[in-house]
């Protein structure tokens, strides 16, 4: 069977990898909608700290023996230390100020983030072993997917899933929801808002440091494995509205597929077509899918 | 710069002026080529302040009027073999285009979405260059020839090329000075700081903005042909991400609360990537310190430090309140 003259494999086949990379938009989108909801920071970073942490897990990989699956847990951590003492130390002293300067401070990160990793690892990739366990490939009928990626469509579906019931669900979600509402009354009950805004950056960017770990095997992990990535998911951002954890998630898988759908019928603008949905988006709803009107 | 006494400003202008003048004529102090690249920059970051400092609006994406501009003047020049003025102009007339184009769909947000809207813009900006079959992709467009000025000046000699560089780069920046003190310049001070209040007023805010961004487009275009015609190179360098990242950089450097002090930032900023070229990745680091520091302690920047420094002097502070309207 032909859809529009394109054999319906290989259309499929596309989508499920168009899933893969949405995968990997819908956990950053969702870090960086949490971060900006709080902290009203457009954290420019969150690619660098994924690149982070597929850095971590590769040289824990290859100096101490530390395998994927630990790495999952101990990349993530680390990557979320790093942020903390980020937010501590530089974010902190610039709240209250134009939003901008958020932007421009971790845009400066960075840069002496993947300059430092240029200079200590040099700019071509290396690569990371998959794990044994999802070595091979599934047989979907119309396609052989490989497992490893099934696994991430898999745990970022999770994830999402997860992060949604921990905002919507706990009590510490509520103290988020709140203070995103209303620092000032937040705080006026008891809540410690400061404390709030460090524990999320670091969930946030720890977030992205676990992503980054899910990269390293699909992706070369090299110095600019991030930000190239940021700028997409930014677009995507603009495109679902920063207003809900969900809208961005859904976003996120949906416009991977969209890129994937693009490699098959015009393999040119895959790498264009978000920014022309962006576009197209602003044109006829510009507050974004899921958004509301920002002041 | 009005806490500047006005004599010393008009002096330190002449000075400068009379020894980019004679520069040419002493290469072992200062390389020519090298003076006519901070030139360009300086151009750029003063362009791209019209939008940042004097309307409030943040560009994330200057690299791709800078480039798209450079890439056109480049395909005029070596492919349609175009005089150098008009294939400057070209590129100036594209940039111009693709501002009004990327400021009608930016506006639509604002803030810190318009930024991440004209960084996504950009991008795509660079993709597009780097398919284009023009453009030689990673290698970049070269060898451009710089051609004849009106068909009749060879402009392969450096020395010919300063002057006009020069002459041009002037020209441009007195341009930016009189827009910015233009009504034109006042409503978009307005606009920036209370946009509700300006449209009350029966200004039509979004053409303000839109002719805004189409005029920085445009004047970071020029930059961007000129540095192709000095170079005899577009590459996607000029296009990318970091080159929109240096230019705030430069314009957060040099004070964004003035005219001319980003092209301070500017001159800093290439001067710190051509001395120390040498170490690489290093740099790159380097500019982000400099980006953080700027954010964190020096958000007013050099100029605007300066004037602050100035404006604590009694004397000074006393003229200030003569004329509470003078706009820096």
């Amino acid at each position: 069977m032909d859809i529009f003259g394109v054999p319906h494999q290989a259309l499929l086949g596309q989508v499920m990898l168009g899933m893969v990379n949405g995968a990997f938009y819908a956990v950053l989108s969702l870090g960086l909608a949490i971060i900006f909801g709080l902290l009203r920071v457009v954290n420019f970073a969150h690619g660098a700290f994924f690149m982070l942490g597929a850095f971590i897990a590769f040289l824990i990989g290859r100096n101490l023996g530390i395998g994927y699956w630990p790495s999952m847990i101990v990349a993530p951590l680390i990557v979320g230390v790093l942020g903390i003492l980020f937010e501590r130390f530089a974010l902190r002293r610039i709240y209250g100020l134009d939003p901008l300067y958020g932007l421009f401070l971790t845009f400066g990160l960075v840069l002496v983030l993947e300059g430092g990793f240029r200079v200590a690892m040099g700019s071509s990739g290396h690569s990371y072993p998959t794990p044994p366990a999802l070595r091979g490939a599934l047989d979907l009928g119309f396609m052989m997917l490989p497992m490893y990626r099934a696994f991430v469509i898999l745990v970022a579906v999770v994830v999402c899933a997860g992060t949604w019931v921990v905002i919507e669900k706990t009590r510490m979600g509520a103290y988020l929801r709140a203070a995103t509402e209303r620092p000032d009354l937040t705080q006026a009950f008891g809540i410690n808002v400061p404390l709030l805004l460090t524990v999320t950056y670091g969930a946030g960017v720890g977030l992205a440091g676990f992503a980054g770990v899910m990269a390293a095997p699909i992706q070369h992990v090299n110095p600019s494995m991030g930000s190239d990535l940021v700028i997409i998911v930014f677009a995507i951002v603009v495109i679902g509205g920063l207003g809900s954890v969900l809208g961005s998630a859904v976003t996120g898988l949906g416009l991977g597929v969209v890129e994937g759908l693009a490699k098959v019928f015009y393999a040119e603008a895959s790498t264009t077509v978000v920014f022309l949905v962006m576009a197209l988006v602003l044109l006829l709803r510009p507050a974004g899918l899921f958004g509301q009107e920002e002041g | 710069m009005m806490a500047m006494p006005p004599a010393l400003r008009r002096g330190l202008m002449i000075l400068l002026g009379l020894a980019l003048l004679v520069a040419p004529f002493v290469p072992q102090v200062i390389y020519p080529v090298f003076l006519m690249k901070m030139m360009c920059f300086a151009l750029f970051a003063c362009a791209f302040n019209l939008l940042l400092g004097h309307t409030g609006i943040v560009s994330f994406g200057h690299a791709a009027f800078f480039g798209s501009s450079a890439y056109v003047t480049g395909y005029a020049l070596r492919d349609l073999g175009l005089t150098t003025e008009v294939a400057i102009l070209a590129g100036v007339a594209f940039s111009g285009l693709l501002g009004a184009l990327v400021g009608v769909l930016a506006i639509r947000r604002q803030g810190i979405y318009l930024a991440m809207i004209t960084l996504a813009l950009a991008q795509m900006v660079y993709f597009t260059f780097l398919q284009a079959p023009f453009t030689g992709a990673e290698d970049g467009m070269q060898p451009i020839p710089r051609g004849h000025l009106f068909g009749l000046v060879d402009l392969s000699d450096d020395t010919t090329l300063y002057y006009l560089v020069l002459a041009i780069v002037a020209a441009a920046l007195w341009l930016i000075h009189r827009i910015v003190h233009s009504p034109f310049g006042h409503v978009l001070r307005a606009i920036r700081e209370h946009e509700p209040r300006t449209r009350s007023m029966g200004y039509a805010v979004e053409r303000y903005k839109i002719l805004a961004f189409a005029l920085s487009a445009g004047l970071s275009g020029l930059a961007g042909s000129l540095k192709c015609v000095v170079f005899r190179l577009a590459s996607l360098s000029d296009v990318h991400w970091h080159m929109s990242g240096d230019v705030i950089l430069m314009t957060l450097l040099g004070g964004m609360n003035s005219v001319f002090g980003p092209a301070i930032g500017a001159v800093l900023i290439s001067a710190l990537r051509h001395y120390f070229d040498g170490l690489g990745a290093w740099v790159t680091v380097v500019v982000g310190l400099i980006f953080i520091l700027c954010v964190l302690v020096f958000r007013r920047g050099i100029l605007g430090e300066l004037h602050h420094l100035l404006a604590r002097r009694p004397l000074a502070r006393h003229r200030l309140k003569e004329q509470p309207n003078a706009s820096i």
